[in-house]
């Protein structure tokens, strides 16, 4: 292997890796706020490129008809309580059961997103994607949340093989690949780096500083950290933990989603891709601890890296590898401490 | 009589099968100082949780501010302005003082007051030390500095009713004076306080009206004057108080 070679790999590297890091920070973050090990992380990376591939073939995705399910579920659920409640709070309500899954409906079936730009097509993917977290907590997740992480963990298996399911449905059993944000490359030395390459480094890194930047500055960001730190502090200050996990979630779908648009454009994504990926990122977020934000993306970049360079020496077992890697890390931390406490 | 601003009557909390909070009653009035007394593990804490409604209530009757909750929840509490200083403080370790502070008034800002600041303000003034310390992590400060914090965190909120959980525990007599202090000030200001002690002396000292916890159930109540003075109670708290003291 030579040097230029080398590059290439690490470039590839790094552009998963910067995907798989966001998958972490995101499972570390409903991990601390919900107790939730959240296995369908992946799918909505795959129901992001997927839905984001109906619209360019000129389908209508099926995460739409999802959305609106759940939407009418939770109408059906939390409908009654929220009329008795009344005021702004109802109005609230209705803005997110009703108003928007009906401005989604709108713009799927009547704005013919076949035909507009592809950004726009991605924004209105993501915007498809992203209620489903808070959605699936709510309906999934909530009515059990004072349960056990074992408990918890088999939910989130169920929940993720549903899923799953549902994609094959709602996609079919073939892959998509969309195009490319940027055509464009240069060449740096000997090195070639895609349009598409910075692309995802760069929004990971948005979206990154994004998510820092509201965790350490915003009133309801703090109130998220408080939630993870000392559930009974926060429930004290009036800080929901209902309310603390949708946004947990929510913010597990939009990276999700963003992830998926973000690279299907270098990966054919299949309906059931989700949870490889999902898995990398997963093998980061142990790395941290499910606890440290910044060691699970710096574990993620290497299992990104690890992949890299395993598929050129040995393609065959690149997953093996990268799956390997969890089992000295894994011992290493059990013996190191017990970080990943079951609270009472 | 004026009006009640807390009123329990007839409570009972249970962990499981076991009760551990046997038909209590009591009353605290808007600007009065009431305290709980009795040993370790007579339902003190329980006692408080359920009120806030940390713990369900197995049987009785919550009344706060004119409301009547046969089910009480903690977040409509909070918002009423019911706060409670836990026994085991639940602080944020990992976050600034500061921080702490301001998601003291989290529910405030939920509710639409944009007066932290000067809340903030007013709580420096009452503790000088968590204005020094204000950009420290939380788990860095002293036992003495962390009640102060988690009383002050309280204060953000601005309630109505304050409850404090054994306040003075592993603390150094000079400080539990200086918070009792604050206390009476707060008093007379207005705010309601259900303070539950151990140090029964300082407690009723303070206090306008007792109650005495046994093992789940109220064994005397009296203004706090009369009860310091109680054969019963001195025996069984106040001559224990001195002999051996809980600062
Ligand atoms: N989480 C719990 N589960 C079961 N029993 C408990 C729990 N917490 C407290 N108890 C029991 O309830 C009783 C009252 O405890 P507590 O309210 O903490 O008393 P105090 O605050 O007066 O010391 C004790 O007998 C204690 O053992
Ligand atoms: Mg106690």
């Amino acid at each position: 292997m030579d040097l230029q070679i080398a590059l290439l790999l690490a470039q590839d590297g790094v552009v998963s890796g910067a995907i798989y890091a966001l998958l972490a920070l995101a499972l570390v973050l409903v991990f601390a706020v919900t107790r939730v090990v959240f296995i369908p992380q992946g799918e909505f990376v795959a129901y992001g490129a997927l839905t984001l591939a109906s619209f360019q073939m000129g389908k209508i995705p099926g995460t739409l008809w999802l959305l609106l399910a759940l939407a009418f579920v939770i109408l059906l659920v939390d409908g009654p309580a929220a009329w008795r409640q009344g005021g702004r709070g109802f109005l609230l309500f209705l803005a997110q059961v009703v108003l928007y899954p009906a401005l989604m409906a709108a713009a799927v079936l009547l704005g013919q997103p076949h035909a507009w730009p592809l950004w726009a097509q991605s924004l209105l993917a993501l915007a498809l994607v992203a209620p489903l977290g808070p959605q699936l907590y709510r309906l999934v997740f909530q009515p059990v949340a004072e349960a056990s992480v074992l408990m918890l963990l088999i939910v989130a298996v169920a929940l993720h093989l549903a899923l799953v399911g549902l994609g094959l449905v709602f996609f079919g059993a073939e892959g998509s690949r969309t195009p490319p944000f940027s055509e464009a490359s240069w060449e740096v030395g000997s090195l070639v780096v895609s349009g598409q390459s910075l692309w995802v480094l760069g929004a990971s890194a948005g979206l990154i500083v994004a998510l820092y930047l509201f965790f350490e500055k915003t009133l309801y960001g703090k109130a998220l950290r408080a939630t993870a730190m000392n559930r009974i502090g926060a429930r004290l200050m009036g800080i929901s933990t209902t309310f603390a996990g949708k946004i947990a979630f929510l913010f597990a779908a939009v990276i999700g989603g963003a992830s998926g648009i973000l690279i299907a454009p270098i990966t054919t994504i299949y309906y059931d891709t989700g949870f490889l990926i999902g898995l990398k990122g997963f093998v980061g977020a142990i790395v941290g601890g499910l606890a440290s934000y910044p060691v699970a993306a710096a574990g993620a970049l290497l299992v990104g890296l690890l992949e890299s360079f395993s598929s050129f020496w040995a393609s065959a077992y690149k997953e093996v590898l990268v799956f390997t890697l969890i089992i000295p890390v894994l011992l290493w931390r059990s013996w190191q401490s017990h970080q990943v406490e079951e609270e009472e | 009589m004026s009006e009640a601003l807390l009123e329990v009557s007839d409570l009972s909390v249970a962990y499981g099968q076991i009760e551990a909070v046997h038909h209590v009653s009591l009353r605290v009035l808007p600007g009065q100082i009431v305290t709980v007394i009795g040993p370790n593990g007579a339902g003190k804490t329980t006692l408080l949780s359920a009120i806030i409604g940390l713990l369900p209530c197995k049987g009785g009757m919550v009344r706060y501010a004119g409301e009547a909750y046969a089910r009480v929840t903690l977040e409509k509490m909070v918002a009423a302005g019911m706060v409670l200083v836990p026994e085991k403080r639940e602080l944020f370790a990992e976050m600034s003082v500061l921080d702490n502070l301001l998601l003291g008034a989290f529910m405030r800002r939920r509710l639409g007051f944009r007066d932290e600041r000067q809340t903030l303000a007013t709580v420096f003034a009452l503790f000088p030390r968590l204005k020094e310390r204000a950009q420290q992590r939380a788990g860095t400060l002293s036992g003495g500095e962390r009640q102060m914090l988690a009383i002050g965190r309280a204060l953000m909120a601005r309630p109505r009713l304050l409850m404090l959980d054994e306040p003075s525990l592993g603390l150094a007599p000079l400080i539990v004076r200086e918070i009792f202090r604050i206390l009476a000030d707060l008093a007379a200001e207005g705010v309601a306080i259900l303070l539950v002690e151990q140090n029964a002396r300082a407690a009723l000292q303070l206090a306008d009206y007792g109650y005495v916890l046994e093992t789940g159930e109220i064994a005397l109540s009296g203004r706090a004057d009369e009860l310091s003075e109680d054969a019963r109670v001195a025996e069984s708290y106040l001559g224990q108080a001195a002999g051996c003291p809980v600062a």
